[in-house]
């Protein structure tokens, strides 16, 4: 899909998808948001900016390839749940700890980013499928 | 604390040494130094075994099932894991220099070493899910070894062979265990056996069936011998140790283990006796059709395995005995001379029995080697192979009274003979032939391991004395109570000498008529077209075929036909259901009339627009609408979260279908004739009435609102977290999330893996054309 437009915006929309995507998973904890639309909306930069450039540059933005995001997001997700084993705790009770002034920090986070990863890498490696070889500009 | 740090220690250290190899793989040369230092904490624990009986080491793993990882080394367990330990590190020693400048040393060396440690997992395993755990582990490894050279088309065949029938073994098995857990309410084994017998459990029948099957699997017992001659394709080291020394014991580990809770079982006696004398007689006549040297041995360790099994079925005490000495002779002696195989085969080039002669003469060395581990095998004296043998005999003699087994023991023995003579005197003396290669004696690191294994085997023939204690521990382990056997070297003129003797002069005799014996056999093609090697083949092309044609009944190809009939079928099911249980109603639509109801309106107008849609651009668009209208319905409604995913998820479909409808050559987008036309309009139909009236229901059906109250107060105090779709997503109910997400990611892997190969065959199809 050779669009000037669409190239055009890709690239404005890509840094800003991928902002707004972080600040989704962040707040998602306590408001809307969370892993998975952060990694949709992630996602959905990633296919905007490549859909006019096709699959080559879609693997160049993500400097990795999609199913090794995947997995990364995986392995995440799975290491969050072990530090509850070091205490008596099931496997992924998460655990946390709060700063004097409130602030608190979880291993949900990281299975949070684990889970963002495995959207991410996911929807990517679908998109690449559909795209075409052609780089162009 | 020790059992569960050795164990610890052999499975990690597989990726440990896999990473060490990789950066040096001359490190390969200390790698023994990691089962040695194994066999010193094991050597450590016998004095505690020797005192209390058994050590334990207990870790909670599931609770809530009663399952453990319960470690527990009593003598019978202490004896498999110093065997493991000790004839590792020759093998580890001699793998180093075998496979010295291989490209997949460092794989080699950490599929090893994981086989190692599932295997002392698994014969210290005190919980039968445990156990089953690194049974199955052992299973793995060795299909990993077994196709260590996957670019030959008979290593993986060997490789998928030996897993298949092993791990389905391990199925029969699993199903054993589960029955014997429910019948007695434990799963720890040295609970079982402390009930005493168990033989007049109903399930008694059934659970020794299973339990037998995935220890014949394992086992190599007849018919399901087949996998471990196949298995030689593996490179040398792997067959010492595997597929003679230790894996293909852990059978026999199994039915002697659980010997004392069924061993007054008729059914088991006899599945055993059966199966084992089947297998000895079976593996007798098949390695005399053998030439190749690993194949050959192969055979006899199958003669053996059948022994073994044998002997846990006799049911006197001495039997006990006999089935632990014969295990450390067996051991010992086959180790050795596989890892002399090895070095005949890497020294002249070639494993073919029918053309290596008189090698003495170039290797003097390895043939004393030889020569002295296959006297053992023979079971002359001082060895103590005659030690083992004459204690077998003696089970035999007084235990049955049928002249059978003794008859059938002798004919497996004397042949046993004739192989140690086949593949010692035979190759190593007489004239000199000519070889591929020029042999000569070996580097140290590859006979220091045989020589000391078949020194060992002369040192306690003339001191039997010396394991006497260990065997008399293990041997009380099978036979449920102490057994006060003591091993002698000379037991003075007994029937059982007679008997020796007699094989003695069988074996002669077969080794004199071996080429005749050979040639007559080979002739039988039928041996080979109705063996269960053939009779394997046949069921996996069988499944092939069974496979072909369900795929073709079912997969049509046609997204449609499949969108048909997932939606006809899921209708049904659901219309008939709601009706025949009377669960349709009606909710009150009080309040529906508002503002909101304006979107559900705009919604039917949009679905109508996708129906009437020309062409796929507006018909995406349209269905877009109807998602979007959706995502609004959940905003409206509190449901932001979801509103959000909506957006998001409706959003990249949307851009990712139009990208697909430019590339592909969608030119007239329906050529569906009228009917067909009408039985989609039918079925779509019928449907969205239903899932409507599905809907409906739901609404009527009162609130229960105790999970979404629970949610609420628990979100904040116990997950520290307001937005409670997210905190349900990350804590309550991760284990789910987890499990979503790894079939998201697997689904990308599908997706990679079909994407490269499409685009191979586009590539190849383009150059074709050129």
């Amino acid at each position: 899909m050779n669009s000037p437009i669409l190239a055009v915006a890709g690239r404005v929309l890509l840094p800003l998808a991928l902002l707004f995507s972080l600040y989704l998973l962040w707040r998602g904890h306590n408001e809307p948001g969370g892993g998975f639309v952060g990694g949709l909306v992630a996602a959905a930069g990633f296919t905007v900016h490549a859909l006019p450039r096709g699959r080559e540059a879609l693997l160049r933005a993500l400097r990795w390839p999609p199913t090794g995001i995947a997995a990364t997001g995986l392995v995440l997700a799975l290491l969050s749940g072990l530090p509850a084993l070091l205490g008596d705790s099931a496997f992924l009770t998460h655990q946390w700890h709060f700063w004097p002034n409130g602030f608190g920090l979880g291993t949900t986070l990281l299975f949070d980013i684990g889970v963002y990863l495995a959207v991410l890498g996911a929807v990517c490696a679908f998109v690449g499928f559909y795209l075409g070889d052609d780089a162009a500009p | 604390m020790p059992l569960t740090l050795a164990v610890a220690l052999a499975l990690l250290g597989a990726p440990v040494l896999w990473a060490l190899l990789r950066w040096r793989a001359a490190l390969a040369g200390l790698a023994w130094l990691l089962p040695a230092a194994l066999f010193v904490v094991f050597a450590t624990r016998w004095a505690p075994v020797r005192d209390s009986g058994a050590v334990v080491e207990l870790w909670p793993w599931i609770p809530s099932l009663g399952i453990s990882l319960a470690l527990r080394a009593d003598g019978l367990s202490l004896l498999f894991a110093l065997l493991i330990t000790g004839i590792g590190t020759f093998i580890f020693l001699y793998a180093a220099r075998y496979l010295h400048g291989h490209a997949d040393l460092a794989r080699f060396f950490a599929r090893l070493t994981l086989f190692m440690g599932a295997m002392l997992g698994a014969v210290l395993a005190d919980d039968l899910i445990a156990l089953l755990v690194f049974w199955e582990l052992t299973s793995l490894a060795s299909f990993l070894l077994i196709g260590f050279t996957p670019e030959q088309a008979a290593s993986r065949r060997s490789a998928q062979q030996g897993l298949l029938i092993t791990v389905g073994g391990g199925l029969a098995l699993l199903a054993g265990a589960v029955l014997l857990g429910q019948a007695t309410g434990t799963l720890r084994v040295s609970e079982l056996l402390a009930m005493g017998s168990l033989a007049e459990l109903p399930a008694a029948p059934w659970i020794i069936v299973l339990v037998a099957l995935g220890a014949f699997a394992k086992s190599a017992q007849v018919p399901l011998h087949a996998w471990l001659p196949n298995a030689m394709v593996a490179p040398t080291p792997v067959s010492a140790f595997l597929h003679s020394a230790t894996m293909v014991k852990l059978g026999v580990y199994l039915l002697a283990r659980l010997n004392p809770a069924f061993g007054e079982h008729a059914l088991w006696t006899g599945l055993l006796l059966t199966a084992g004398l089947a297998t000895m007689l079976t593996g007798a006549l098949l390695s005399l059709r053998e030439t190749d040297l690993k194949r050959v041995l192969a055979y006899s360790t199958v003669v053996s395995l059948g022994t073994l099994v044998t002997l846990i079925a006799l049911p006197h005490p001495l039997a006990a005995s006999a089935l632990v000495a014969f295990l450390i002779v067996h051991a010992l002696y086959k180790a050795c001379l596989f890892m002399v195989a090895g070095i005949v085969d890497h020294e002249a080039g070639t494993r073919d029995s029918t053309q290596l002669r008189g090698l003495a003469r170039r290797m003097p060395l390895t043939a004393g080697i030889a020569l002295l581990a296959g006297l053992s095998m023979a079971g002359l004296p001082p060895f103590v192979g005659f030690v083992a043998k004459e204690l077998v005999y003696e089970a035999q003699l007084t235990a049955t009274a049928s002249w059978l087994p003794v008859a059938i023991a002798i004919a497996a023995n004397a042949v046993m003979v004739a192989v140690a003579g086949v593949v010692t005197v035979r190759t190593f003396w007489g004239p000199l032939r000519p070889t591929p290669q020029t042999p000569h004696d070996p580097p140290l690191a590859l006979w220091l391991g045989p020589a000391l294994l078949a020194a060992l085997g002369l040192v306690l023939g003339l001191a039997p004395g010396l394991a006497g204690a260990l065997v008399a521990s293990a041997a009380s382990a099978v036979a449920g109570h102490a057994t006060g056997a003591t091993l002698s070297l000379w037991h003075g003129l007994t029937p059982m000498l007679a008997l020796s003797a007699l094989t003695f002069a069988l074996g002669l005799a077969i080794l004199r008529g071996w080429d005749r014996l050979h040639r007559v056999l080979v002739a039988r093609e039928a041996i080979r077209r109705h063996g269960p090697d053939a009779a394997y083949d046949r069921a996996m092309n069988g499944l092939a075929r069974l496979a072909t044609w369900q795929t073709q009944r079912i997969q049509s190809g046609s997204l449609r036909r499949y969108v048909g009939a997932t939606l006809a079928v899921v209708g049904l099911a659901l219309g008939a259901t709601l009706f025949t249980q009377g669960a349709l109603a009606w909710p009150s639509l009080a309040g529906a009339a508002s503002l909101h109801a304006l979107l559900p309106a705009l919604l039917v107008l949009a679905a109508l627009a996708v129906v009437r849609a020309e062409g796929f651009v507006r018909g995406i668009v349209a269905a877009g609408m109807v998602g979007f209208g959706l995502a609004l319905v959940f905003l409206f409604h509190g449901a932001p979260d979801l509103a959000f995913t909506q957006f998001s998820v409706e959003a990249v479909a949307i851009v990712v279908l139009l990208a697909v409808v430019a590339r592909m050559p969608f030119a007239t987008p329906d050529r569906r004739p009228a009917g067909q036309r009408r039985r989609d309009a039918l079925i779509a139909i019928g449907f969205a009435a239903v899932a409507t009236l599905v809907l409906l229901s739901v609404l009527a059906t009162p609130f229960d609102a105790r999970l979404s109250d629970f949610f609420h107060a628990a979100s904040v105090p116990e997950a520290h977290g307001r937005n409670l779709v997210n905190v349900i997503i990350v804590d309550f109910r991760a284990l789910d999330t987890l499990g979503e997400i790894t079939v998201l990611a697997l689904a990308a892997l599908a997706a990679a893996a079909v994407l490269a190969g499409t685009r191979r065959r586009a590539a190849d199809r383009a150059e074709d054309t050129e």
